[in-house]
């Protein structure tokens, strides 16, 4: 916090002089969110969590009208020892996969109270949050079914690329050739064996009508993309790449870093499909080696660097396709 | 009150109608379709101002019946069989986050082999869930128990799920005459809406469903099993006032002709019906023939019993479900844990009728009344009635 002295705030001067025009356009956006906090301090996630700096931005940036439906996983886990709650809008934890489907139930219910006037009308948001175990494997048959039903929702997948709060097994979100627990590296194995679903993709084919995804070191995008979801009178879908120190092998001070090197290499492209048409929300650049981010974290250190310009390969290919898909709705 | 002809599934969304629903959701499964089909129209119609949603499986059909409750609407669904089985999860969670909704039961057979016909295997695997748990032997009853339901669940010295069972086929596809009551006499005992303790809003944040420890867990499920136990003092309120508006009575044990009864019978749902007429055949014979029919399943009606059963010798339980290598059928095993020590001279026997939908027949009542004067049956063991051997 500023101290409010004559110092600080030539000093804030100074620096607004400094930044570029975008720099100053991005802080004027971030100063229209609330100074509340709607996901409080004090909760358990280890130093660096990837995902609880995405809950920290979606309830600042969707407000006090929001409720909750999340799943179990580490956000639930970390946030709710009773008699203590991170959260000071209204959440509901139920189960592992039931996310969407409790959400379309609260949606339901508000919807119809208020048509019934058995509670005055308000404008609230119901977002269902799980995590990539909760949403792309356990969960992925309930937010077909919420997706399809058309309820007016936000869903919005922390994607850490493992079941963390288990203790690092593999889902079908980890990444080609990861080490996890369950995937584990070996005489006849180079970690997980397959490719990384693309549940974008799955949510779009779905005919819904806003999808995104989003990473932790792109607040202002991923700010901008929950703002536009929340208008959408339909179904909704938020994908955020959230690195977890303690999966992926990192240290806890370059989260942030990791999930950049993400998406400036491709890895993890950030754009969204509305009503079906694809548009890149982010350029990189220069596309970085795809070894600059996987050296950086433990999951991949069995890999040689032969294998990671193999999938370099395959993370190029996708990107191209990606940009056709979006040059074609230009 | 007007009575007419209708099928009992019908009935049960009339029901559901004169509720005033706000949340249905629901998932097709025979013999529970009828109900949801009718409701479905009755939606589309106008006639119930309600949102029906449409779910890819029972599983989320209890989920979102959670979300709905949660935000204070007042739920319904209804489901047999495999997906109560597939709901199972979501059970346990709705009576552990104390939501009062309502589901009404067709029961029905487990797989495998698949079998869409009547017994008490799905309900039985779900015993333990928390959910308060009525039985119902006709139309009428299933009927009335479903608007009781609201009203038991509903009130704010419970706070529980409430569960309607009837049997699949035997019940739910049969017409009956049914008195249906007026919209305003079900105001009167329903109240004008429903109005939870706590509901999700952002007026009050609350986090429901948070992280329960060794330290807190405990504590959490005895104050569920006393909610449970205590829920009993609020459904004989509620079936003394349900009496007088309706003018029908409801007890935990439906007795005919038991009180002088040496010999009795214990069973639940329609096959009770049947069994009347094998107690008429007995007591033309000169036996003091009894029948005792289970309304209250959860909570357990232990004083009801006890008093019923004061002056019997005999007391044949009648099991619809098997429970594998265990003792003989669940039923059974409770009433006969329940009585241990209550009534030295009573010899009790378990039997087990009906499984998959085998009819059951007045005479299978007959003998099992036989083989228990035959003694060919040692007490702790359970016979099932009806085998072609």
């Amino acid at each position: 916090m500023f101290s409010g002295t004559r110092k600080s705030r030539d000093y804030r001067v100074e620096r607004m002089r400094k930044l570029t025009p975008e720099e100053r356009e991005l802080i004027k956006f971030a100063k229209a969110l609330t100074r509340d906090e709607f996901f409080e301090r004090g909760h358990r996630a280890c130093q660096g969590c990837g995902p609880a700096l995405g809950m920290r931005l979606i309830t600042k940036t969707l407000g006090k009208d929001t409720v909750v439906s999340m799943v179990t996983g580490c956000m639930e886990i970390i946030s709710s020892y009773y008699p203590d709650t991170a959260w000071k809008i209204p959440w509901l934890h139920a189960a592992f996969e039931v996310a969407a489907s409790v959400a379309s139930g609260m949606e339901a219910g508000f919807k119809v109270l208020m048509r019934k006037e058995k509670l005055p009308q308000r404008d609230i948001t119901v977002v269902a949050i799980g995590g990539d175990g909760g949403t792309a494997d356990i969960g992925l048959q309930a937010l077909s079914g919420a997706l399809e039903r058309g309820h007016k929702f936000i869903y919005i997948c922390y994607d850490n690329e493992a079941y963390m709060n288990t203790g690092i097994q593999r889902s079908s979100l980890t990444p080609f050739h990861a080490w996890t627990t369950t995937s584990p590296a070996g005489k006849k194995s180079k970690g997980q064996p397959v490719w990384k679903k693309n549940v974008p993709e799955i949510v779009a084919a779905h005919r819904t009508p806003y999808v995104a995804t989003c990473s932790i070191a792109f607040p202002m995008d991923f700010i901008d993309k929950l703002k536009k979801a929340k208008e959408v009178n339909g179904p909704t879908y938020l994908h955020l790449l959230a690195p977890c120190p303690l999966g992926w092998r990192h240290p806890s001070d370059i989260t942030i870093k990791i999930a950049r090197l993400a998406v400036e290499t491709c890895f993890f492209p950030l754009y969204e499909i509305e009503n079906g048409k694809y548009r890149i929300t982010y350029f990189p650049e220069e596309l970085l080696p795809l070894k600059e981010y996987m050296r950086l974290q433990g999951r991949f250190n069995h890999l040689t660097d032969e294998d990671i310009q193999e999938i370099e390969k395959i993370v190029r290919e996708e990107w191209e396709l990606l940009k056709r898909k979006a040059e074609f709705f230009k | 009150m007007p009575v007419k002809a209708i099928e009992v599934s019908f009935a049960i969304s009339e029901a559901v109608k004169l509720a005033d629903v706000d949340v249905v959701s629901a998932y097709p499964i025979t013999p529970q379709t009828h109900i949801v089909e009718r409701l479905s129209s009755i939606i589309a119609n106008g006639e119930l101002d309600a949102e029906f949603i449409l779910v890819e499986s029972e599983h989320t059909a209890m989920s979102a019946c959670i979300g709905a409750a949660a935000v204070g609407a007042r739920t319904f669904t209804s489901t047999s069989s495999q997906g109560l089985a597939l709901m199972s999860e979501m059970l346990y969670i709705a009576s552990g986050l104390r939501l009062p909704i309502v589901m009404a039961v067709a029961n029905r057979a487990l797989s495998a082999p698949i079998n869409i016909w009547n017994d008490h295997s799905d309900i039985m695997a779900q015993r333990d869930c928390g959910w308060i748990q009525l039985f119902a032997e006709n139309g009428q009853e299933t009927f009335d128990m479903i608007l009781q339901a609201y009203r038991i669940g509903e009130d704010k010295r419970v706070h529980l799920p409430v569960c309607v069972n009837l049997d699949g086929f035997i019940l739910t596809h049969v017409t009956e005459p049914i008195g249906i009551p007026e919209e305003s006499e079900v105001r009167k005992f329903l109240g004008k809406k429903f109005e939870p303790l706590l509901r999700l809003h952002p007026d009050n944040p609350i986090t429901m469903g948070p992280v329960g420890h060794p330290d807190i867990y405990t504590e959490v499920k005895k104050a569920q099993e006393m909610a449970l136990f205590g829920s009993k003092k609020v459904i004989l309120e509620v079936w003394d006032e349900f009496e007088k508006i309706f003018g029908r009575k409801y007890s935990p044990i439906k007795k005919y002709l038991a009180d002088d009864a040496e010999i009795l019978f214990l069973m639940m749902g329609g096959i009770a019906e049947t069994a009347t007429i094998a107690i008429e055949e007995l007591r033309n014979k000169g036996i003091k023939a009894g029948l005792l029919s289970l309304k209250l399943w959860r909570p357990f009606p232990f004083e009801e019993l006890f008093s019923s059963v004061k002056n019997a010798k005999i007391l044949i339980v009648i099991d619809r479900a098997i429970s594998f290598g265990g003792p003989p059928g669940p039923l059974y095993s409770e009433v006969r844990s329940a009585l241990y020590g209550k009534n030295g001279n009573l010899q009790i026997y378990g039997f087990i009728m009906g499984l998959g939908g085998r009819d059951v027949k007045v005479e299978n009542f007959l003998e099992a009344y036989e083989r228990t004067r035959r003694c060919s049956q040692e007490p702790g063991k359970a016979e099932i009635i009806g085998l072609r051997e």
